[in-house]
C-alpha cells in the first residue's frame, strides 16, 4: 500500500483531516502560548523587581522544562484527566521558562543609563515599564516567545496521546501502522509550522523601535485569534465517548471496520493506550480499543464486547527471527520454541496484571513463570555470541522479552542484549529487517494488517482463522523479508472494544452490535 | 532656592556624602567640583531623589522634597546626563517632549516647544525632528539631552558632567551654545564636573568636594585667590596661570604679567 501510494496522494486523500489537525495544532500551540505569555511575562517582570524571587522562579521553571514531555503529560492525567485541559497545561508549563527568562534578561539588559533617565524624567513605575523597559526589552522577550512557540509546536504533537488532537494523530498513527506516508503527513506540516511561525515571529522580533509599539498592541490580538482555532472535532453527537489509539483509528480491523461492518458511529477522541485504561476507569471515556490480554482489563473491571461480526482477526503472538541468525545459531530456535503453547489468554492476562497493576518487574515475573513451569535454568554465562531481543513499548512485550532472555541464557551459551521499548510495530519491524535486533515477539494479525497489507479480499478469506493467518504471514515473511516465524506462544491478544462492566450491564450491551444498536437510538 | 541641610549618605561602609550643607540661591549657577568618588554625583542625585539620603533634609522653594511624590518632584527638575540617557526608541522630538507629554500638554504646544528648543540648540528641526538618537553625533545627542531637560520650563536644572563625554572641540561648541541660552538666566542650576576650566567658566559659585565633605565653597575668585587650605590650593595649581589669566581678562596685561610672575614663583 505504501509503495503504490505517494505521500502527495495520501495527503490529498486525507486533506480534510490534515487541515483539521493542522488548524487544531495551531490552536493548541497558541492557546497555551497565550497562557504562557499572560503568566510568564508578568512573572518575568515581577522578578526583575524582586531579585530574591528570581532564582526561585527561574529554578522552578527550569526544573519543569527538564521533565520529559511524555512524563509531563503522564503527570497531568491523574490531575486533569484527558483531553485539551491537560495538554494545554503541559504545553504551558513547558514553554514557561523561555518566556520568563527572556523577559527577565531583556528588562535587566536595558541600558541602566536609559532606565535612570526614565526615572529622572519623572515617569511612574508603570510608565517606565510600558514606555521604556518593555519596548527596549522587546527583541529579547520576542526571542523567548519564539522559542516557546517552537517548543509548543513540537511538544504539541504529543497531545495526540491524551486525546487532545493535533498533528500527532497522524504521526503516532503512522508509527503504529507502519505507514510512512501517514507519519510524514503529520511530521512535515508540524515541521513547516514550526519553521513558518519561527520566521514570522522573527520578523516581529526585529521590528524597528518605531513600529514596535504597534506590534506590541497587535501581537496579543493575533495570539488570541489563533488560539480560537482550537476546537476539538466531535464527529458524532453520541452520549457515549470512545477513546481509540492512533493505530486503531487507521486500521481496517479498527475504527474503519467498526464503521463499515457494524455501522458503529460514536463520538471519538484519539488517545494513547498508555492512558486509555485509566481514562475509562475514571469515567472520562465509555468505550476503548484495548487488547484482550491486557492486565488492566482485570484491574479496572472492564468487559470485552463480543466481536459478533468477526472484524478483529486473531493476534497470536510468536517470536519472529531473522533467518541468518537462525542459521548461525541453530540451537536458538528449539530454545525459543520451548515457550510454544505455554501461555494461554488467561495466563498472559494474569502476567500482565502482575506487571501493570501490582507493579512487579517484568524480569521477576518472567523468572517466577519459568520456575513454575519447570523451565528455569540459571544463566550459563556463555560467550558464543550476542542475541539482541527487541520489544514494543508495552508490558506484555517486556515480559515476553525477559522470558526469552532467561531461556536463551539458561539453555545456550549465547548472551542476550535487550532492546525494549521500541515505539511500535514499525520501529520494531524496521529494526529487525535492518539488523539492529535479531528477534522480537510479533502478533499474526498485526503482521498481516500493519506490515503485509494484503488486498481486502484476501484478508477476508483468511478472516478469523488462526492457522490460516499464521501460515499466511509465515509464508510471506519468509519469501519477502527472509524472516522466520517460530511457533505461537499460545495466547491471542486480539483487539477488543471494552466498556466498564457496570455501564455495559446497565445499558444491556454485550456485543459490538449491541453497542452500535444502542448508539443509533441514542443520537442527540 | 535649594537648601541642603546635614546630608549624609553611606554606601556599604564608605561615606559617599558626609554631613554636607549648602544653599543655592534663586537663579544661581552652582558647580560641584571634585575628583571622581568625591560624592558630587551622589549629592546631585539626592536633589531629585534618584538617591535618598540616610539623614538630613533638602528643601526646594520652601518645600521638603520628601513631602512630594517623587515623580511630581522630578517633572519640575530638569536633568542632563553625562551619557545623554536618551531613549533610543524615541525620535528626537519624542525625546525632547518626554516631560511635557507626561504633564499632558497638548500636541501643538509640545511641537512648538520642541521646535523652539531645537532652534536654540542648533539642531535644525526639519532635519532632526524624526531622527533617532543613534543617527546623531555625540555633540548633537548632548544638545538633545539639554533640550529634553529644559522642555517643561523647570525652575531647577541638574547637570551631571554634561559635557564630560565629548571631545574638546565639540565640548567647547556645545558649552558655548549652552551658555548663550536665554532660558538659563532665571534658572537655578546645579552642575557637577571634575573639569576645573568648566567650573570656572560656568559657576557663580563653586563647591569643592573631597571624600564626601565640602572643602571650600565660594566664588571662583575666592577659591582661586583665597584657597581655604592645601587641598584647595593644590587642586588649582596645575592650571592656575590659565585660570588666573581667565579671571583677570586677557587684555589687562600688567595684571597678567603679575599673575604670571606669581605663578612662576610658586613653581620654584
Amino acid at each position: 500500500m505504501d509503495s503504490s501510494e505517494s505521500l502527495w496522494q495520501f495527503m490529498q486523500q486525507q486533506s480534510g483531516k490534515l487541515l483539521q489537525q493542522t488548524v487544531q495544532h495551531i490552536g493548541l500551540t497558541f492557546i497555551s502560548l497565550l497562557i504562557t505569555v499572560l503568566i510568564g511575562l508578568p512573572l518575568g517582570i515581577y522578578i526583575t523587581r524582586h531579585k530574591a524571587a528570581a532564582r526561585l522562579v527561574l529554578g522552578i521553571a527550569g526544573v519543569l522544562q527538564t521533565i520529559p514531555s511524555i512524563a509531563l503529560l503522564g503527570f497531568m492525567i491523574p490531575l486533569l484527566g484527558i483531553g485539551p485541559l491537560p495538554a494545554i497545561t503541559a504545553l504551558f508549563l513547558y514553554s514557561l521558562l523561555p518566556v520568563i527568562r527572556n523577559t527577565f534578561a531583556g528588562i535587566n539588559g536595558v541600558d541602566p543609563g536609559v532606565k535612570e533617565a526614565a526615572v529622572a524624567m519623572g515617569m511612574t513605575p508603570a510608565q517606565r515599564l510600558f514606555r521604556v523597559d518593555l519596548v527596549l526589552a522587546f527583541p529579547v522577550i520576542m526571542a523567548g516567545i519564539r522559542t516557546a512557540t517552537v517548543i509548543n509546536v513540537g511538544v504539541g504533537t504529543l497531545a495526540a496521546y491524551i486525546a487532545a488532537g493535533g498533528l500527532g494523530e497522524f504521526i503516532f498513527g503512522g508509527i503504529a501502522l507502519n505507514n510512512t506516508n501517514m507519519i510524514l503527513a503529520g511530521a512535515i506540516p508540524a515541521a513547516l509550522l514550526a519553521i513558518v511561525l519561527d520566521f514570522l515571529l522573527s520578523l516581529l522580533q526585529h521590528t524597528g523601535a518605531a513600529r514596535r509599539r504597534v506590534v506590541l498592541t497587535l501581537l496579543p490580538l493575533i495570539i488570541v485569534g489563533l488560539s480560537s482555532f482550537y476546537v476539538l472535532p466531535m464527529r458524532f453527537g453520541s452520549r457515549l465517548l470512545a477513546g481509540f489509539t492512533p493505530e486503531f483509528m487507521g486500521r481496517r480491523d479498527g475504527d474503519i471496520g467498526l464503521q463499515s461492518v457494524y455501522g458503529l458511529h460514536i463520538r471519538t477522541v484519539v488517545i494513547s493506550d498508555a492512558v486509555m485504561y485509566k481514562a475509562i476507569y475514571k469515567g472520562k471515556l465509555d468505550v476503548i480499543s484495548g487488547y484482550s490480554t491486557d492486565g488492566r482489563l482485570k484491574a479496572y473491571d472492564l468487559v470485552v464486547l463480543d466481536d459478533d461480526k468477526k472484524i478483529f482477526p486473531p493476534y497470536y503472538a510468536a517470536p519472529v527471527i531473522r533467518r541468518d541468525v537462525m542459521q548461525r545459531y541453530p540451537e536458538l530456535a528449539p530454545v525459543l520454541n520451548k515457550l510454544a503453547g505455554q501461555i494461554n489468554d488467561s495466563v498472559m492476562t494474569a502476567l500482565n496484571y502482575r506487571v501493570e497493576y501490582l507493579n512487579q518487574s517484568p524480569e521477576q515475573c518472567a523468572r517466577e513463570f519459568l520456575v513454575s513451569r519447570g523451565l528455569y535454568q540459571p544463566a550459563r554465562n556463555g560467550s558464543k555470541g550476542i542475541i539482541r531481543l527487541g520489544s514494543k513499548i508495552f508490558p506484555e512485550q517486556y515480559i515476553l522479552t525477559d522470558i526469552y532472555a532467561s531461556l536463551i541464557r539458561g539453555y545456550t551459551d549465547l548472551q542476550v542484549e535487550s532492546k525494549t521499548g521500541l515505539g511500535g510495530t514499525k520501529i520494531c519491524f524496521e529494526a529487525l529487517v535492518n539488523h539492529q535486533i535479531d528477534c522480537y515477539p510479533e502478533y499474526t494479525g498485526t503482521a498481516l494488517l500493519a506490515i503485509l497489507h494484503p488486498p481486502a479480499l484476501e484478508s477476508q478469506q483468511l478472516a478469523g482463522n488462526r492457522d490460516s493467518v499464521y501460515n499466511y504471514v509465515r509464508r510471506h515473511f519468509e519469501t519477502i523479508y527472509d524472516l522466520e516465524w517460530l511457533r505461537p506462544i499460545g495466547f491471542n491478544n486480539a483487539y477488543a472494544l471494552m466498556m466498564r462492566r457496570a455501564e455495559a450491564q446497565q445499558l444491556g450491551i454485550h456485543t459490538i452490535s449491541d453497542l452500535a444498536g444502542y448508539l443509533k437510538t441514542d443520537k442527540r | 532656592m535649594i537648601v541642603v541641610k546635614n546630608i549624609t549618605k553611606t554606601f556599604g561602609t564608605r561615606k559617599a556624602v558626609d554631613n554636607v550643607s549648602f544653599t543655592v540661591g534663586e537663579g544661581e549657577n552652582i558647580v560641584f567640583l571634585g575628583t571622581s568618588g568625591c560624592g558630587k554625583t551622589t549629592l546631585l542625585k539626592m536633589i531629585n531623589r534618584l538617591i535618598d539620603p540616610d539623614s538630613g533634609e533638602i528643601w526646594i522653594n520652601g518645600h521638603r522634597i520628601v513631602d512630594q511624590r517623587p515623580e511630581d518632584l522630578r517633572k519640575k527638575i530638569g536633568y542632563v546626563f553625562q551619557n545623554t540617557g536618551l531613549f533610543p526608541h524615541y525620535t528626537i522630538e519624542e525625546n525632547i517632549a518626554t516631560v511635557p507629554r507626561l504633564l499632558g500638554w497638548d500636541k501643538k504646544k509640545m511641537a512648538a516647544r520642541v521646535g523652539q528648543l531645537m532652534e536654540k540648540l542648533n539642531l535644525p528641526p526639519d532635519h532632526y525632528r524624526s531622527a533617532y538618537p543613534h543617527e546623531l553625533s555625540g555633540g548633537q545627542q548632548q544638545r538633545v539631552g539639554i533640550a529634553r531637560a529644559l522642555a517643561a520650563y523647570p525652575p531647577v536644572l541638574l547637570m551631571d558632567e554634561p559635557f564630560g563625554a565629548l571631545d574638546p572641540i565639540t565640548r567647547a561648541s556645545v558649552r558655548k551654545d549652552f551658555k548663550e541660552l536665554d532660558e538659563l538666566r532665571s534658572k537655578t542650576i546645579v552642575l557637577v564636573t571634575h573639569d576645573v576650566q568648566e567650573a570656572f567658566e560656568l559657576a557663580d559659585r563653586i563647591v569643592l568636594l573631597d571624600k564626601g565633605k565640602i572643602v571650600q565653597q565660594g566664588t571662583p575668585d575666592e577659591l582661586l585667590f583665597e584657597p581655604a587650605g592645601d587641598y584647595a590650593r593644590n587642586f588649582f595649581e596645575d592650571q592656575r596661570f590659565q585660570l588666573e589669566a581667565g579671571r583677570i581678562g586677557a587684555t589687562d596685561y600688567p595684571a597678567l604679567i603679575r599673575a604670571f610672575d606669581h605663578f612662576r614663583k610658586r613653581q620654584h
